[in-house]
């Protein structure tokens, strides 16, 4: 990390800690890359500051994605949906992420479609991949995967491959590839 | 299809998933009144292929090969970024030779991807013979994907921790030549387009989006900078050793089609010039990484070595265990910003593989682009967005 | 044409064969349809450098109708396969298809939960040109396959093929 680098990390870190201090969880610095782990209820009013700031300019939301942690004590621990938005600073280019843990059951969390129009489709392709609820969206419907999938397919219980009959000694009725 | 609403007055019509003009299998919505486009709701998801669900399947060598498939028109980028993003999870640091040699072929690729941009833009916008010479210089490009790594466009060729292999031997003088012949190609295109009346009356104007709004809606390469926006990741998060290349960030003015005709051209003059420093400054050295235990050793010593050849048949089976945690690595594609989440689980396989695609966000502004245009600009905001349906349904 | 159910099996039928069967392989119309990858390099094909309007096939058809070859170039997923196969039923008969490349052939590296693994499950196949993707030269070499074939088709098989409905 060079030390500009880090002068920007401590400054969206002091940004975030000293006015949201309440919703902040932890952070780590995995690999030189800021993330500050917070509460679900804390997205909203942390975000809506970073756009109001000026000094920052955290005004790009570059990417938003979900991790199934099923089965880890990572997920044990903190929740298994680990959602991701990847936050860019338009005046000092650094990239920094927050991070919200969500259970297993109903995972919900405030969208951010008031916020940024990018986060519309990222929000439905999580939701069509993963299932997450994003309460507020205008239009949370499937994106990617055909309507008659069934399930959130990237999430680790859901199987890779699906079998399909190649060919049937009953002529009655003959598989149904596609339907 | 077309369904008539009687109060209302508007048609919808359907455009695509097979259509000409759709760049793929593009499925639009279109709400007309008239001539005019009231509102466009692009249906994606037609080439889902599930390479996210599949790369999360394999070892971390093995995930490789499906990022070719992902941006077909610019498959060394992809490579460079899933490349990147696991020697960050890695902690690994390749030699100077590879990082010039990464340059060199992603900037090609971006002269490849422009460069079919530049030949199905201008067919949807009538000028048929475009193509044809879009088409035959990119040929040369592909030429030397070929020589690198024996394929003409799923070349995997920059691996993790390096390259497949040593850049081939006349890569210098084949590149040139290369270069050669797509500069007199530009110069020949800008005459075709450049003041071409019915190109322009197409193009300015049309599929405008302001400053704010792009910012707004996380648009990415082209699209922003077209807007006047200058952010470059090439400049701004420099990787792969991009801070020693001198190099202009091309930007627009107004965010229309015809500034980002005109931005993608003249990136491709950088490109070449970016590609003429890497060439002259080509650092000597190995073609690879040596982490013993997590990159493949060269082929010569899995033959003559013990060691290596055990490293190379534990990678080889068992591939290496990753830490646990999350990294992003973000890369300036041709298409935008190209990025790799690579979440770690502490196994041998990713837990998570997310790609930011860069066309799939970049579509998603496409209902304010089309607001209030004609219906046959619909097109040129399609063709002006640069999207390869295979990144944006992935 | 509904010659073939007047004339009976003869020197004639089999003349008239070889003549159509001519027209058929030297005027075959691509369906203009790409799916993925290997759609770029059904373009190179058809463009300047490999030429494939040296034999008769540069007019690529936006439309099904006026189509008598599909071309599946790439990847067919779930979402995508019932639209293929609309867009084969509306192409006249006579009609062939190519599957190209790995991936519409038997599904290629994907074998999950979004792809059709190959596209003969949906629709009938002719010709299977294998690669990830194609080199151009291979998909020239399978239209050339594909034009051996049409030669060995006689009106009388189709005929039987396609019902009692001939045009």
């Amino acid at each position: 990390m060079t030390t500009n680098a880090s002068q920007h990390r401590d400054l969206i870190h002091r940004f975030v800690t000293e006015t949201f201090g309440q919703y902040v969880l932890s952070h780590d610095d995995f690999r030189g890359d800021l993330s500050l782990y917070i509460k679900a209820e804390g997205l909203i009013p942390i975000c809506e500051a970073f756009l109001e700031d000026d000094s920052l300019q955290v005004h790009f939301l570059a990417d938003l994605t979900v991790v199934d942690w099923l089965d880890t004590e990572r997920g044990d621990e903190h929740g298994r949906f680990e959602v991701v938005y990847n936050l860019w600073s338009m005046r000092h280019n650094y990239r920094f992420f927050l991070k919200v843990f969500l259970p297993d059951t109903e995972p919900r969390v405030a969208s951010l479609t008031d916020l940024w129009q990018g986060a519309n489709w990222m929000e439905r392709e999580a939701y069509d991949l993963f299932g997450i609820d994003f309460v507020g969206h205008p239009n949370l419907e499937k994106i990617l995967t055909p309507d008659d999938l069934d399930g959130f397919p990237l999430r680790k219980d859901f199987p890779l491959t699906y079998e399909v009959p190649h060919f049937t000694w009953n002529k009655d009725q003959p598989p149904e590839v596609i339907r | 299809m077309t369904t008539a609403t009687a109060e209302a007055k508007t048609l919808t019509i359907n455009m695509g998933p097979q259509h000409p003009s759709t760049h793929g299998v593009l499925r639009v919505e279109l709400e007309v009144e008239g001539e005019t486009v009231v509102k466009a709701t692009p249906i994606i998801g037609y080439l889902h292929t599930g390479i996210e669900k599949t790369m999360e399947s394999k070892l971390y060598y093995k995930a490789a090969p499906c990022t070719d498939r992902m941006d077909y028109l610019a498959p060394m980028s992809n490579n460079l970024g899933y490349a990147l993003a696991v020697e960050k999870l890695m902690d690994i640091d390749v030699p100077d030779k590879v990082k010039w040699a990464r340059v060199c072929l992603a900037e090609l690729t971006r002269l490849n991807s422009h460069l079919v941009w530049l030949g199905t833009h201008a067919l949807d916008l009538g000028a048929m013979s475009m193509v044809l010479y879009a088409m035959r210089d990119r040929e040369s490009v592909v030429d030397i994907y070929e020589a690198c790594g024996g394929q003409r466009m799923m070349t995997t060729y920059i691996r993790i921790g390096g390259l497949a292999d040593d850049l081939p031997k006349d890569f210098d003088k084949r590149v040139r030549n290369t270069l050669k012949q797509i500069k007199a190609g530009i110069a020949d295109y800008e005459t075709l387009l450049k003041e071409n009346q019915i190109f322009i009356n197409r193009t300015k104007d049309v599929a405008v989006i302001s400053a704010e709004d792009a910012i707004n809606w996380s648009l990415s390469g082209p699209m922003l900078r077209g807007s006047g926006i200058a952010r470059d990741l090439r400049k701004d998060a420099p990787y792969s050793g991009y801070e020693n290349f001198d190099f202009k960030v091309c930007i627009g003015e107004k965010g229309d089609a015809y500034d980002r005709y005109r931005l993608r051209i003249e990136e491709m003059n950088e490109s070449i010039k970016i590609i003429e420093q890497a060439l002259d400054g080509m650092p000597e050295g190995p073609s690879r990484a040596h982490v013993p235990g997590v990159v493949l050793p060269p082929k010569l010593d899995v033959l003559e070595k013990m060691e290596s050849m055990i490293f190379h048949f534990k990678i080889i089976t068992h591939g290496f265990d990753a830490p646990v945690g999350g990294v992003y690595q973000g890369i300036e594609s041709p298409k935008g910003e190209l990025g790799f989440y690579i979440a770690g689980d502490g196994t041998n396989m990713p837990r998570r593989i997310r790609v930011r695609p860069p066309s799939f966000i970049n579509l998603a502004s496409l209902p304010k682009l089309c607001e209030g245009q004609m219906l046959s600009d619909v097109v040129c905001a399609i063709g002006s967005i640069d999207i390869v349906l295979g990144e944006v349904d992935r | 044409m509904g010659l073939e159910e007047k004339i009976p099996d003869s020197v004639i039928m089999t003349s008239l064969d070889k003549m159509v069967n001519w027209a058929h392989k030297r005027s075959m119309w691509p369906l203009g349809f790409g799916l993925a990858c290997c759609a770029i390099e059904m373009i190179s094909t058809f463009s300047a450098h490999f030429d494939l309007a040296r034999y008769g096939m540069e007019v690529m058809r936006p439309s099904p109708r006026q189509a008598d070859l599909m071309i599946v170039a790439g990847r067919v997923s779930r979402k995508m396969a019932p639209v293929v196969k609309r867009l084969y039923e509306q192409m006249p008969n006579p009609k062939w298809v190519i599957s190209m490349g790995a991936c519409a052939s038997c599904g290629g590296v994907f074998n999950n939960y979004a792809l059709v693994q190959g596209v003969d499950r949906v629709i009938p196949v002719d010709i299977y040109v294998p690669g990830c993707p194609p080199r151009p030269e291979q998909l020239m070499d399978g239209v050339l396959k594909l034009h051996a074939k049409v030669e060995t088709e006689s009106l009388k098989d189709k005929r039987e093929e396609w019902g009692t409905k001939i045009a």
